[in-house]
């Protein structure tokens, strides 16, 4: 996976980047099935492996596929980076260890999901479903006003106002 | 040390996300290297919540050890909503590309100091 | 694309397959896996496959723009429906309890709309946004 990433950085064909991502989100899915994600797994091979690298190739259809070479050297971005992710492994090990049971995660409101008052053996979907719904109906309507954005944003407009733009 | 590899793991991605996001100038670059640090956060909330011995979080009587639902929940509409996004932020790049004839930043931002600098000549004159 | 043999083939396997999958997955997302926004995506992924093969045109007659939209409305509506229906039948807004008979049944059958609803709004977003990346290339071409 960390050569994928790798890659992805250096390419600058933008066809073998995003096909590299793909590549990638099913590498990070077969991760999440390790890591007994099933549900997320299952959504991040769908979305993507498949929905997120079809959208790019369409997006890419329209744009131009190889990227300009960078202007300028890449080294303060490089030095914030590094120095962000120096910031990150030091605050890391204070976090528990992997797969600690005692961690404060597994302590608070899991055991009540646990106990299946809904009587669905999938406990994602029961949380999903039912004790977060309103978090869900959020979170759909967010998706609902995506789409709606790029409706506005893309629809083909009339000719009489493509004009008035154009003028404008 | 090696208690702590899957955090390592994750702010290796998180970063060379975040890297992508500053050095590059090609919005589909840009994008992509989003959605990296998107994937980065997934990790970053799947892996607490997975317990050694456990399984995935489906009730079942022959299994007594659970890893955690909660972060499965939070990330799965995390996904949606990150592609839904993405899709935003194409759409975005795709009218820029056409109000501007490029995704690349330096040269949109090159073509507005001209405009700028036209309209200033205007004011002038 | 639309004369490979292969691809034609394969296809015609494959999207009623990958169309069942989503319904399992859909339906059966109370025992094992799955639940309505991976059903949404399998469902969109299935369709713009038979795009992919099949050229948009072909999709777009089977699946209409007007379809669409209202899928991508609906869905939502849905959801937000079965919180009222909550509220209506005496309950809070989004308890299922009150929706069945006892509890129990009401939280399954309160999750089965949702999901549902979720479904459709996935689904109609993903296709949508298809549709429109695909025929703004056309407009250009």
């Amino acid at each position: 996976m960390a050569i994928s990433v790798l890659a992805i950085v250096v390419t600058r064909n933008l066809f073998s980047v995003i096909v590299l991502s793909g590549a990638y989100s099913f590498l990070m899915a077969t991760v999440l099935v390790a890591l007994d994600a099933v549900d997320v797994a299952m959504t991040e091979a769908a979305v993507g492996a498949g929905i997120s690298t079809v959208l790019l190739l369409g997006a890419l259809h329209l744009c131009k596929s190889l990227e300009a070479k960078p202007a300028h050297k890449p080294w303060l971005p490089l030095a914030v980076s590094v120095a962000t992710g120096a910031l990150l492994v030091y605050g890391a090990l204070g976090l528990p260890d992997f797969g600690d049971p005692d961690a404060p995660i597994h302590k608070n409101v899991v055991p009540r999901y646990m106990k299946n008052e809904v009587e669905v053996p999938n406990v994602v979907t029961a949380v999903l479903a039912s004790f977060r719904g309103y978090d869900t109906l959020g979170e759909t309507t967010v998706v609902f006003t995506a789409g709606a954005g790029v409706i506005a944003l893309l629809r083909r407009r009339k000719q009489g106002s493509e004009k008035a733009s154009g003028d404008a | 040390m090696l208690a702590h590899f899957s955090n390592i793991i994750t702010v290796f991605l998180m970063v060379a996300g975040l890297f992508i996001i500053i050095a590059r100038g090609n919005l589909i670059k840009k994008l992509i290297g989003l959605s990296l640090f998107q994937t980065s956060v997934y990790l970053l909330y799947i892996t607490p919540g997975k317990l050694i011995g456990g399984t995935a979080p489906i009730i079942s009587p022959q299994y007594t050890v659970y890893s955690n639902p909660l972060p499965h929940v939070l990330i799965l509409t995390a996904i949606v909503v990150g592609v839904a996004t993405l899709a935003l932020g194409l759409a975005l790049a795709v009218r820029i590309r056409e109000a501007y004839g490029s995704i690349e930043e330096d040269e949109i931002l090159e073509r507005d100091r001209g405009v700028e600098a036209e309209e200033a000549k205007e004011a002038r004159s | 694309m639309r004369n490979d043999l292969v691809l034609r083939v394969i296809g015609r396997l494959m999207i009623p397959s990958i169309l069942l999958f989503a319904l399992y997955v859909q339906f059966h997302g109370d025992f094992g896996p799955g639940g309505g926004f991976q059903a949404g995506v399998i469902v969109a992924a299935g369709i713009v496959f038979y795009a992919l093969i099949y050229g948009v045109t072909a999709t777009r007659r089977l699946v209409p723009d007007s379809v669409v939209e209202t899928m991508v409305a609906a869905g939502v509506l849905i959801y937000a429906g079965v919180g009222l229906a909550g509220l209506l039948l005496g309950g809070h807004y989004l308890d299922y309890s009150v929706l069945g008979h006892d509890p129990v049944h009401g939280q399954h059958r309160g999750i089965f709309w949702v999901e549902v609803g979720v479904a459709t709004t996935v689904c109609g977003v993903m296709l949508k946004i298809f549709y429109m990346f695909t025929s703004r290339g056309n407009s250009e071409d």
